[in-house]
């Protein structure tokens, strides 16, 4: 098959967008080297960019992909000055080439993914770095698109990847999964990542709207790609609920003009019922495992929102009792400001007013506080109170369009 | 490959001598050390005594220079080290939680250069 040379740059592109985190995962597998590894898969795509224009795409291309970036490989090796240190992987490399001249069938191509996923979020590299590392190893994002999302400058971005690579070879940090007994620190720390790189997308406070919607839907991949591959595990689940959740309003959080709509003026017409059904169906069946971890319980409660014709008709004493359970598990003062809010919902915005009185000299620093508060004070009909909270929030909010929306609500007073 | 487990802490921190706190601390040490050799990861392992005891050696212009006290006034300061042999950082961080003044300092785990 004859490929016209724009389309075979897409096949190509389409091609890497989709296989890179397993080729790559399967390459560090054999080579124990991430440069290594990225440099010959790098090598192996511009060969099949050549190739495939002249001869058509081969009958597996992620197959002919691996194939050629071992042999990529073993050239690099080669040619390396410490080729002695690398002996033992070459010789693998040489065994593999001799025992398979013709490149692996797709589906035989080994996923090493999960490994991959637990290297790139270890605890010892920067929080930083462990999000660039698990977008451009796993998501296979370039470094540019990388550091357009972080408004970071390209290059410090590569320095970034580069260090922690290197970090990974000099410190002898493991290519596996975490025994039993280190598994559920190692894997809120996989959790958080992807949580932070969904975030990064829907917090939007600057930057490039088209990139930062694409965290979102890369963060929303990778847990698919997780829960696939570690299946049963109930935070796992919860976190792609909640992210399918919080993405499912992402049409109705802002207008035209790019103004936030707080949950209360959305148009719930414009939520997304397919992400809605998923993302409820997923944290149902992990409650029913009877582990509720923090990203199920912040799924269940978005999960109330989801189902909630409008604000008045949502179940806010379902969502005060999930709160009472997520603080058992995290007694911290922000789950607490948020409880208090569904307080205000399903008793009294007075009522919620004493709960908060309380978190004064906890979040007195913290913007969503002083506009929660401000909200309680508003509702409550201490006008003037409210205004100077609102006020406080402006001052501490560093987000233009917020500022906007607070404005707004003193001037509808 | 070989990691050193540099163990800091503030010098009032932990346990005062003589107290039973300072009993267990002392038997939390010889637990870690005896199952460091169990596994047979340790190469080395020793306290220092306090940094009053130091003294910075500095060679300039061909001539030695004394100082009295360590090479930086910090709260938390070297206490002592274990030199392990592990497969890898996951085992070494294993290994370094062991050590009772993690509990209140901290242990700075470096993997040695391989020549």
């Amino acid at each position: 098959m004859e490929l016209p040379p724009e389309a075979n740059a897409q096949t190509v592109n389409a091609l890497v967008r989709r296989e890179w985190g397993r080729l790559l995962s399967s390459l560090i597998g054999s080579l124990r080297d991430f440069q290594l590894a990225e440099d010959s898969l790098q090598d192996a795509l511009e060969s099949a960019l050549i190739h495939w224009q002249r001869s058509g795409l081969p009958r597996s291309p992620s197959g002919w992909l691996l194939q050629t970036a071992r042999r990529k490989a073993i050239d690099r090796i080669r040619r390396n000055k410490n080729f002695e240190r690398k002996s033992a992987e070459y010789a693998a490399l040489i065994t593999m080439e001799q025992d398979a001249p013709e490149p692996p069938e797709d589906h035989s191509i080994p996923d090493e993914r999960l490994r991959l996923i637990f290297t790139c979020c270890h605890p010892a590299l920067e929080e930083k770095s462990r999000i660039a590392l698990t977008l451009r190893t796993l998501g296979g994002l370039t470094t540019r698109e990388i550091a357009r999302a972080f408004l970071d400058k390209e290059e410090a971005m590569a320095q970034r990847l580069v260090r922690a690579k290197q970090k990974i070879a000099a410190a002898g940090i493991p290519y596996v999964v975490p025994d039993a007994e280190a598994l559920p620190e190692r894997l809120a720390s996989v959790l958080g990542v992807l949580y932070l790189i969904f975030n990064e997308g829907y917090a939007a406070t600057s930057g490039d709207t088209y990139l930062r919607h694409s965290l979102c839907e890369e963060a929303i991949r990778l847990a698919r790609i997780l829960h696939a591959l570690q299946p049963g595990e109930p935070e796992i689940m919860g976190l792609l609920a909640l992210m399918l959740l919080h993405d499912s309003r992402r049409s109705a959080r802002s207008n035209m003009e790019g103004h936030m709509i707080a949950l209360e003026d959305q148009d719930r017409r414009l939520w997304h019922a397919d992400q809605i059904a998923e993302g409820i169906e997923l944290v149902e069946q992990a409650l029913a495992l009877g582990h509720a971890g923090p990203y199920q319980l912040q799924a269940a409660i978005s999960a109330v929102h989801a189902e909630a014709p409008s604000l008045e008709a949502t179940r806010w004493e379902e969502i005060v009792g999930l709160y009472d359970i997520f603080l058992q598990q995290q007694p911290n003062p922000v789950v607490r400001l948020n409880r208090a809010v569904a307080v205000s919902f399903a008793h009294s915005a007075e009522a919620a007013l004493t709960e908060l009185s309380s978190l004064n000299s906890e979040l007195a620093g913290y913007q969503p506080f002083h506009a929660a508060l401000a909200d309680c004070l508003r509702r409550s009909g201490l006008l003037k109170e409210a205004q100077a909270e609102y006020g406080r929030a402006i001052e501490l909010s560093g987000n233009p369009r917020e500022r906007e929306y607070l404005a707004l609500r003193i001037s509808k007073m | 490959m070989k990691y050193l487990a540099l163990i800091y802490a503030a010098t009032n921190a932990g346990p005062a001598y003589g107290t039973p706190e300072f009993g267990e601390f002392m038997k939390g040490y010889e637990t870690a050390t005896q199952r460091y050799r169990a596994d047979k990861v340790l190469i080395a392992g020793e306290g220092l005594k306090p940094t009053s005891t130091a003294t910075t050696v500095r060679v300039r212009n061909g001539k030695t220079e004394t100082m009295d006290g360590p090479f930086a006034e910090t709260k938390e300061t070297l206490g002592g080290f274990y030199l392990l042999d592990c497969a890898n950082l996951d085992e070494a961080i294993k290994y370094a939680a062991m050590i009772p003044s993690a509990k209140f300092g901290c242990v700075e785990v470096r993997p040695v250069m391989e020549y």
